[in-house]
């Protein structure tokens, strides 16, 4: 009996002691800003930049009042409305085709995850330059004359375009672990019934990999609402597509650094964590509909 | 036949895509090394520089001050590798082998840290930054990622997965907690500590938003925030941004090569982090 409450004392001991670091880190670093964070969006920075005055629901008042917010979620929105299916279902049907045992399975592989290595602003300063009208490669190769940043209706697809072309290699990798875990015999199974490639895809694969799906299609939301990189490296203040493809965590750093209106800025970041917030949620609902755990 | 059609339209379709992820990178290769007027043409359009403009290098070098760049950026790297694995590392071991009152609700803040987007926390992060006064320093740059909640839970993961007679074995053999873990467990999670320090260095020199905020000066800051500076700066001047671009890049794109498993294992076990 005395040797076990000896070891659970020093498992209680070291616990705390091993977990210490992480946990004042988490707190300072995280826990306690996202509190102040919150504090701040209802309020104010005095004048001169001195001191905080509480103004209570103010900022929430003119958020939801901006058309300029307004106008931003239903950028950020709209951009995850184009970057998240396209990416997950090219990501699905590159991966089934790289399961196969095929010929430079590996250096297929290595090419598509490329971007993920690089730097968005390095990524954001090529691309601006292929689209450029100019003198861009993609004008001048097909022959075309499209602002295709500088076109308020297009601007927000041509950088989905690109969010898409960064991130398929990453969605492709995920689906490819869990391709690995579908049995190779429902297709032999499938196949002596018939059933073509494209139905195998739909009626086997998807269904088997649902849960990589769901979690795919989760965590790129959350990114995609998350989107500044790109936008801020590519539109600049004098582009007419700038009103058009402002995106909220954007719209957060033009107020809390550019701006200095820190109690705005932690408003509008305050919105995001709850859209971001609320899309989770419905997800988590509607996968039972949708996604089968064995 | 059917099999031969399939395989064809199979091998179009990877080449295809290939070429399409490819190219960007290539034309960033070629402009950096064209001159201006070879970029402004397009009759006929120039796709490989007439003369490689070899001193495009050592003028973005010297303009931009490329060395300190990379060592700032490197040393970001290398201490908030070495703060994250060592204390996701014990934490970890904690979360998945020791019983202890409050670990749950701990591993709970672990979590729910996870989930939050990253952007409430940078107002207050800079603001405790400014008051140290390490704007414009490394240790600003390393300040949010001295932990890791990420990290505790991926190393969580690599010591729950470890047998549990080996800790038992240890403990007969008279070792206490702190040398089981640093003799015995510690070096088995090795592999998830290479992903966690791949992860870590490939998000931090990703990152533009906290470099931009906290390291403002062209001296202080990393890579990717010099990038977007030279961006507002340059303008039309494409060889010299797609030289700057291509002297961020292209040692991470080698370590990539040399390294893929370990950088796709690292990277695709973030979650959707990056």
């Amino acid at each position: 009996m005395k040797r076990t409450t000896a070891r659970q004392k020093s498992e209680f001991f070291w616990g705390w002691i091993f977990i210490l670091p992480t946990m004042l880190g988490l707190i300072v670093l995280n826990i306690y800003p996202m509190i102040d964070t919150i504090k701040q969006s209802f309020c104010k920075i005095g004048d001169f930049g001195k001191g905080s005055q509480f103004v209570g629901l103010d900022n929430y008042k003119k958020v939801l009042g901006d058309s300029e917010v307004w106008q931003a979620l239903w950028n950020t929105i709209k951009y995850a409305i184009i970057e998240v299916p396209f990416s997950v279902v090219i990501a699905l049907l590159l991966a089934v085709l790289l399961n196969k045992k095929i010929k430079g399975r590996s250096v297929f592989r290595t090419i598509f995850f490329l971007p993920m290595v690089v730097a968005p602003a390095a990524i954001a300063m090529v691309w601006k330059w292929l689209y450029n009208s100019n003198f861009g490669l993609i004008n001048n190769i097909f022959h075309v004359n499209v602002n295709w940043i500088s076109n308020p209706k297009l601007a927000i697809f041509s950088l989905a375009i690109i969010g898409i072309w960064s991130v398929i290699g990453y969605n492709m990798v995920l689906f490819l672990a869990g391709l690995q875990e579908v049995p190779k015999d429902y297709y032999e199974a499938a196949a002596l019934d018939g059933a073509n490639g494209f139905n195998q895809l739909i009626h086997i694969t998807v269904p088997l990999i649902s849960p990589t799906i769901f979690f795919v299609l989760v965590t790129r939301i959350i990114g995609a609402m998350q989107v500044f990189d790109l936008i801020y490296m590519m539109i600049d203040l004098n582009n007419p597509a700038w009103k058009k493809t402002e995106s909220l965590v954007y719209l957060f750093y033009k107020y809390s650094f550019e701006q200095n209106k820190k109690g705005y800025g932690a408003t509008v970041v305050v919105v995001l964590l709850v859209v971001i917030m609320i899309l989770t949620v419905i997800q988590l609902i509607g996968q039972k509909k949708w996604v089968h755990y064995e | 036949m059917k099999k031969t059609v399939s395989n064809f339209i199979m091998y179009f379709v990877l080449i295809v895509v290939s070429v399409t992820m490819i190219v960007p990178f290539l034309w960033m290769f070629l402009t950096a090394f064209k001159t201006v007027s070879e970029t402004m043409q397009v009759d006929p359009f120039v796709i490989v520089p007439k003369v490689w403009q070899v001193q495009n290098f050592s003028n973005v070098i010297k303009a931009m001050d490329f060395v300190r760049l990379y060592a700032n950026t490197i040393g970001m790297i290398v201490l908030r590798i070495l703060f994250a694995v060592l204390t996701a590392s014990l934490s970890g071991y904690a979360f998945a082998r020791l019983n202890f009152k409050g670990k749950n609700v701990m591993f709970g803040l672990v979590l729910f840290q996870m989930m939050i987007p990253v952007q409430i926390f940078i107002i207050p992060q800079y603001v405790m930054v400014s008051n140290l006064h390490l704007t414009n320093s490394i240790m600003g740059l390393v300040f949010p990622g001295i932990v890791s909640a990420f990290g505790t839970f991926l190393l969580r993961q690599a010591f729950m997965q470890l047998p549990k007679d080996l800790e038992e074995a240890a403990r007969l053999d008279g070792c206490n907690i702190p040398q089981t873990f640093m003799y015995i467990m510690a070096p088995l999670t090795r592999s998830a500590m290479v992903a966690l320090g791949i992860f870590t260095a490939v998000f931090a020199y990703k990152d533009l938003m906290w470099p931009m905020i906290v390291c403002p000066d062209n001296r202080a800051t990393t890579l990717a925030s010099a990038l977007a500076k030279m961006n507002g700066q340059y303008q039309q001047k494409y060889p010299e941004l797609m030289m700057a671009a291509l002297i961020s890049c292209v040692p991470m794109i080698i370590l990539y090569i040399i390294f893929q498993k370990q950088f796709i294992e690292g990277i695709a076990t973030s979650g959707g982090k990056l």
